[in-house]
């Protein structure tokens, strides 16, 4: 994720993946990967994700032993998913379970960018339709960090489906009348954001991520004019209505706590 | 007008025996024997060729300019439609149409995207790329139908969504997952029918439907072939071979469990014989509305829900 730096002990630093600058990685890591320089937050995996947002050791995976499978034989999916399986250490890109937030139950699900771009195949669609479903039926608030390029092509008109099934699940949890908040991380893309993405009853973006809903090439060749400088960015999505609020990384897990207070579904 | 490879001899043909026809009014000489043998080699050629079509014929025939459209069918199978125009929100969206319409002793509201015939109308139609609008209009619809017990009818034929930056602003991936969201939510009997190019996001958004249908050279992909193949191999030029990998056909949606049933078309497909096609939907969409019409509103809820619950393939490991 960083480049070394190859100097003295270049275990200690890293540097910002966009202004460049060298960071001390101590301090680095204290601010949760984000740059004291500009601001810039990089991207985190799932589990690290979930150790910063929920109480500490109260997390419980659920759906672990869902695998994906290759029903198209599909050119070197296989391959793929084990090299993913094998950089990440992860099974599939999100990762889901139970946990409590100041004290309260949540459901939570985090998607993993690492994995194979964070795509919606059949694991993850089922992954969090149970999420949604875990919600409705034990009564519990849906908090998920989306991170990912889209559908996930290796499985075709399949991982086109998810992205229905997944809106079913928001439908569910809608009439059990439970909250559901969502955290656009970078990125959040295509077939995730067309779905139960933008379904949130509250739509929380980190600064910067990029959310949109085609490739900025195609965007940019589907339009007359140029596409403004901050196209596609949470801060442009925000502008036009389509996020609630950007939330820097420090502040989401009490942005969180307080909108579910305010739901009643914490505290 | 397009012509494709695998359809040049049947065209060839066919201006032969337009030709002969010609000559026997003009002249007055009976060439009806040889029109008569040349019918029959084209009728042989064109089940030869039917019979071995690619995926990626699939895809050109989805995309054939004579291919009946939206409005096409809805004025060869309805008895009447008014159509209804805007999402009250700002825009009217000609990349989808919609209405109220008569079909066979049932209302309906009817909604699908539809393309346009010549230069002019096809931007127009923004080449049934829909913008969030279109999908606000859908459902706006989608609303009335259920406020009026109305069962809906959609037919999808899009390429894709409107990818461009004034959708990108007005949240086209909001509308798309809304549109969804909507159709979930009704209790009244929907059916479906990918009728020409189901693309991604942009055609399952009007296609979450109690009962999924396709037409038999219809296709429906989470991504264009010529997009996979630059992805997988860096050359779109290898489209074909996406589209064999990415399984668009309707039989494989029904090998896949993701559709109810494929529709057959005349021999050598919807553009040679609209009339024919519109027929077969007509009965196949009041099938569909027939059987639907057992179920309570509640079971129409809960069924639509149970169905696309089920779809997806994996593994559980012990
Ligand atoms: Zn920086």
């Amino acid at each position: 994720m960083q480049r070394r730096v190859a100097s003295g002990s270049s275990e200690q630093w890293v540097q910002c993946q966009k202004c460049k600058k060298i960071l001390f990685k101590p301090d680095f890591e204290r601010a949760l990967r984000v740059c004291i320089h500009c601001g810039h937050h990089h991207r985190l995996r799932a589990r690290e994700r979930i150790a910063i947002t929920l109480d500490p050791d109260t997390f419980v995976e659920q759906d672990a032993e869902l695998r994906s499978d290759d029903p198209l034989r599909f050119p070197d999916y296989p391959d793929k998913l084990m090299r993913a399986q094998q950089t990440t250490g992860e099974f599939e890109a999100v990762i889901t379970g139970t946990g409590k937030l100041g004290g309260s139950e949540v459901v939570i699900g985090v998607m993993d960018f690492a994995f194979m771009g964070g795509s919606m195949g059949s694991v993850v669609g089922e992954k969090i339709m149970r999420c949604f479903l875990r919600g409705a039926d034990e009564y519990l608030p849906v908090i998920l960090f989306c991170a990912s390029g889209g559908a996930r092509m290796q499985e075709g008109m399949l991982s086109l489906m998810q992205m229905a099934k997944t809106t079913a699940g928001v439908e569910k949890l809608q009439r059990a009348g439970l909250p559901y908040l969502a955290v656009f991380t970078d990125p959040t893309m295509a077939g995730v954001l067309a779905s139960f993405a933008s379904l949130a009853d509250v739509i929380i973006a980190e600064p910067g991520a990029l959310v949109g809903f085609a490739g900025q090439r195609v965007a940019a060749q589907a339009s007359s004019g140029k596409p403004p400088t901050n196209f596609q960015t949470a801060e442009f999505q925000t502008e036009h209505g389509m996020v609630d609020l950007i939330v820097p990384r420090a502040q989401i897990r009490p942005t969180l706590l307080y909108l579910l207070e305010m739901f009643g579904g914490a505290g | 007008m397009t012509i494709f490879d695998f359809e040049k001899p049947i065209n060839e043909l066919e201006s032969a025996i337009q030709e002969l026809r010609q000559l026997s009014a003009e002249k007055g000489l009976d060439r009806s024997r040889e029109i008569a043998e040349l019918e029959t080699q084209r009728e042989r050629l064109l089940k030869q060729i039917f019979a071995h079509l690619r995926p990626w014929d699939k895809v050109l025939l989805a995309r054939h300019p004579k291919r009946p459209y939206t409005m096409d069918y809805i004025r060869l199978m309805c008895e009447q439609f008014v159509e209804l125009h805007g999402d009250r929100l700002g825009f009217d969206d000609p990349a989808i149409v919609g209405g109220l319409a008569k079909l066979g002793g049932y209302k309906l509201v009817v909604v699908g995207q539809q393309k346009g015939r010549d230069l002019k109308e096809r931007q127009k139609r923004n080449f049934a790329m829909a913008k969030p609008e279109g999908y606000r209009k859908a459902m706006r619809l989608f609303q009335l139908a259920e406020k009026f017990r109305l069962p809906v009818l959609t037919l999808v034929d899009t390429p894709a969504a409107d990818p461009g930056v004034e959708s990108e602003s007005r949240g086209i991936s909001e509308a798309i997952a809304r549109s969804m969201l909507t159709m979930f939510q009704l209790t009244v009997p929907t059916v479906a029918v990918v009728i020409g190019e189901g693309g991604s996001g942009g055609a399952i958004a009007l296609a979450v439907a109690n009962r999924v249908l396709m037409l038999e050279h219809a296709i429906y992909s989470v991504i264009p072939p010529e997009g996979c193949a630059a992805i997988i191999w860096r050359d779109a030029s290898r489209a074909p071979e996406a589209a064999d990998a990415l399984q668009l056909t309707a039989d494989d949606a029904l090998r896949l469990g993701l559709i109810d049933m494929v529709i057959s078309e005349p021999l050598g497909a919807a553009h040679r014989d609209p009339q024919t096609t519109a027929l077969s939907l007509r009965s196949a969409i009041l099938q569909q509305f027939h059987e639907l019409s057992a179920l309570t509103p509640e079971q129409l809820y809960q069924h639509r829900h149970e169905r696309f619950r089920r779809m997806g393939t994996f593994l559980s490991t012990p």
